[in-house]
């Protein structure tokens, strides 16, 4: 019986004035009971408007109708079909502009909530089966893979299952950039990320942690060493300044410094593990992405007695997710809205004030949204004693600077054929954020993907013209 | 894991470590450095390489026990492994078309610049050094220096070594004598970086600084190691170590390398480490 409630089975969340003060995670999931209650809004509509949302083309009602069954393994190996990191992707995929921004249910009501029982599909089976068994045919060719993000894992992923010898290479101590480094605990658990990262390993994918590629080894180094193409995700990783006055106080983070510290590091564990963190008690993050939300967030679960975000334009142009905006605000951030730093000023080595200038709308720019334009003589001073600057990562120039056969564009990003991923270096493919720029999970997915079959046409190819 | 194969202690504060390191051996060049973690709960430590065989595909660290990571690693012997050793990171020195090169070292900086120098005098370069320290306990690789460099000079607080005073002192006297130097690399404190550029700077000799600030992934993607050059911010990460001495911002730079002074007592305080 389908289920004809207009609004989602809501999902247990911990209570903002507790879950602020420590790194649990805010969304607590699912029960059996509530994900087949919330699979039955699914009306299994004949045009399946849902999968075409999705970047990786899981075939969503198959599983939500696996769910209704009350087969969860079965849903499970439907999602895993086509996403490797079902876990992940149920939590940070921006599903409001995908596949539940195109449920027909969503016309009248909210859309069914597909994201969170992607989710409840890959909790319930990481805590109930154990690692299944592959019978993959193996190959002889090896491919590498430079990093272990999303797009490195999906790609990695794939061309393990179709038998290659992959190995991956890491830069940090740890495997998942992004989803490691960047995104928090209490969006993102890391043990759970870790557990995919694993189902990924026990395709009999090769790691090698602490390695740089463009410095411990170069591109060419892998074609000596025999690997038949290689595949680049080496993300977004480059923090963007704003090039005004003061940001070399300290006092003054990147989001990634402030988000490695505390994530990757555990800086919030601090002295358990060894590295700290330094917080004033009014910090303000610069921007309005999900990464600034992400760093206001973990501010206050510091300690901070006031987190502000400071972007320049309105809430309705903030980039970030309606979910994380809704989150920080019920956790006590607040918004300075169009408003936009000139400097910061420091009283001996630390900061002390933020000099800001309103901003109102002006015309839309080229992205479409209204352009903001400072207000003449609106400047002001707020105290302020830690600054994080979340505007935005670009790729990491390291590689492409050592590497002169790949072509990127101005803003850093590396030039690939689209079909194929294929850069203008033969026999090397690159996705994800190290293409597009920052961008979302299951984008970087979708890349890797479509590089690991591009590399196997290649190989395949490659081989039958050897043997003609 | 990486093994420490060799454990040499050099002086009651400096320890030198050969460690296997495959692909950190298999490229570095002088100048690089390396990021080691000690242990799942360990911080990331940059650390220069001085020495490396690309045969035996070890790499040679020396460092300064410090703080409270060096303190723990200080504990390691011949046979322990490490959890975490990445590089080679950083920009290899540019090693000039100099005829004639002095080195400056003060501490623990004489093992990053020892690499340097050898390579300079291998390409038929005359090289000078000037090592500096407290006392002469302190005061490291001086017969090692002698092997290559045409003089050996010593500074130390106390006199129990060379000139008692300052590395600075005896650059003076030095260019007072009408001694000429096409380059001046020094290595060390940063506070006596600062001072030797305070004497090269008026009479424009080209000056090489190496920076070691706080870095947490050594791959440009934290920017808590920047630095002032010139007009610009540089990341000495990706832009450095090495950088343009006469262009530094050396107060700056000082000011964000004691930004975290206070957590580094506070845990080796709880640590019960002795970081006095």
């Amino acid at each position: 019986m389908t289920n004809m409630s207009l609004e989602k089975v809501k999902m247990k969340e911990l209570d903002p004035q507790i879950r602020n003060k420590n790194f649990q995670e805010v969304a607590l999931g699912y029960s059996l009971e509530e994900a087949i209650e919330e699979a039955s809004r699914c009306i299994d509509c004949k045009h399946q408007p849902c999968k075409k949302g999705c970047p990786v083309n899981v075939q969503i009602p198959e599983f939500i109708n696996a769910i209704k069954a009350g087969d969860i393994e079965e849903a499970y190996e439907i999602i895993t079909n086509d996403n490797g990191l079902p876990a992940v992707c149920g939590r940070v995929c921006p599903q409001e502009n995908q596949c539940e921004g195109r449920c027909v249910r969503g016309i009248k009501g909210e859309p069914v909530a597909v994201g969170r029982l992607e989710r409840f599909v890959a909790d319930w089976y990481l805590h109930n089966i154990e690692k299944p068994v592959y019978n993959i045919v193996t190959r002889d060719e090896q491919v590498a893979v430079v990093g272990s993000g999303p797009a490195s894992l999906s790609c990695a992923s794939d061309l393990a299952k179709l038998g290659y010898k992959v190995t991956m290479f890491e830069a940090l101590h740890e495997l998942g950039g992004v989803l490691m480094y960047g995104i928090p605990e209490f969006r993102l658990p890391k043990a759970l990320v870790q557990e995919e990262i694993n189902r990924v390993l026990d395709l009999g994918v090769h790691i090698e942690k602490n390695v740089v590629i463009g410095k411990s080894l170069d591109i060419s180094d892998l074609f000596d060493d025999g690997f038949k193409a290689v595949f680049i995700g080496s993300g977004a990783g480059l923090p963007k300044f704003m090039d005004i006055p003061g940001e070399n106080l300290n006092g003054v983070y990147s989001s990634n410094e402030f988000l490695t510290r505390v994530n990757l590091m555990k800086a919030y564990d601090f002295p358990n593990n060894h590295t700290p963190v330094r917080l004033g008690e009014r910090v303000v993050v610069v921007g309005g992405g999900n990464v600034a939300m992400d760093a206001a967030r973990t501010a206050k679960r510091l300690g901070a007695k006031e987190v502000f975000i400071v972007y320049r334009r309105g809430m309705e142009e903030l980039p970030a997710r309606v979910e994380e905006v809704h989150h920080a605000i019920e956790e006590g951030i607040q918004f300075n809205l169009l408003m936009n730093p000139l400097r910061i000023m420091g009283e001996g080595s630390l900061v002390k004030q933020l000099e800001l200038i309103k901003m109102e709308l002006g015309e839309p720019d080229e992205s479409g949204r209204r352009s903001p334009v400072p207000i003449a003589g609106s400047e002001y001073m707020m105290d302020v004693d830690t600054v994080i600057i979340a505007i935005g990562q670009t790729p990491n120039p390291l590689l492409t600077k050592t590497t002169k056969e790949l072509d990127i564009n101005r803003r850093g990003c590396i030039l690939v054929n689209e079909d194929s991923m294929e850069t203008t270096m033969q026999n090397v493919y690159a996705g994800g954020d190290a293409v597009t720029g920052a961008a979302t999970v299951i984008l970087a997915m979708g890349a890797g993907k479509k590089a690991a079959t591009a590399i196997h046409n290649k190989i395949v190819l490659d081989k039958r013209n050897l043997y003609k | 894991m990486y093994k420490i194969v060799e454990k040499k202690i050099l002086n009651s504060v400096v320890q030198q470590m050969v460690i296997e390191a495959p692909f950190v051996a298999r490229k570095c060049e002088p100048g690089q450095f390396i990021i080691l973690r000690i242990d799942e709960s360990g911080e990331r430590i940059p650390l220069t390489i001085m020495d490396y065989d690309r045969v035996a595909k070890t790499v040679t660290i020396v460092f300064q026990v410090l703080g409270f990571t060096t303190q723990l690693l200080a504990t390691k012997n011949a046979g322990d492994y490490l959890l975490d050793f990445v590089g080679p990171l950083g920009r290899p020195t540019h090693l000039g078309n100099h005829k004639r090169v002095l080195g400056i070292a003060g501490g623990v900086g004489a093992a990053p610049l020892y690499p340097q120098l050898k390579e300079l005098a291998k390409s038929g370069t005359e090289v000078d050094v000037i090592i500096g320290g407290r006392e002469k306990e302190l005061v490291i690789l001086g017969e090692e220096f002698s092997e290559f460099c045409n003089n050996v000079y010593y500074a130390t607080n106390d006199g129990s070594i060379g000139h008692k005073g300052f590395v600075t002192d005896v650059l003076n006297q030095l260019l007072e004598q009408g001694e000429e130097y096409d380059e001046v690399i020094t290595i060390g404190p940063m506070i006596m970086m600062k001072a030797v550029v305070a004497v090269t700077k008026p009479l424009n000799i080209p000056t090489g600084v190496s920076l070691n600030p706080v870095m947490i992934d050594g791959t440009g993607m934290c920017g808590g190691c920047r630095v002032t050059v010139g007009d610009e911010t540089k990341f000495a990460c990706v832009d450095g170590p090495d950088f343009d001495g006469l262009l530094v911002d050396f107060d700056e730079a000082m000011l964000r390398q004691n930004y975290y002074k206070e957590q580094e007592k506070h845990i080796c305080q709880l640590e019960g480490a002795n970081n006095d």
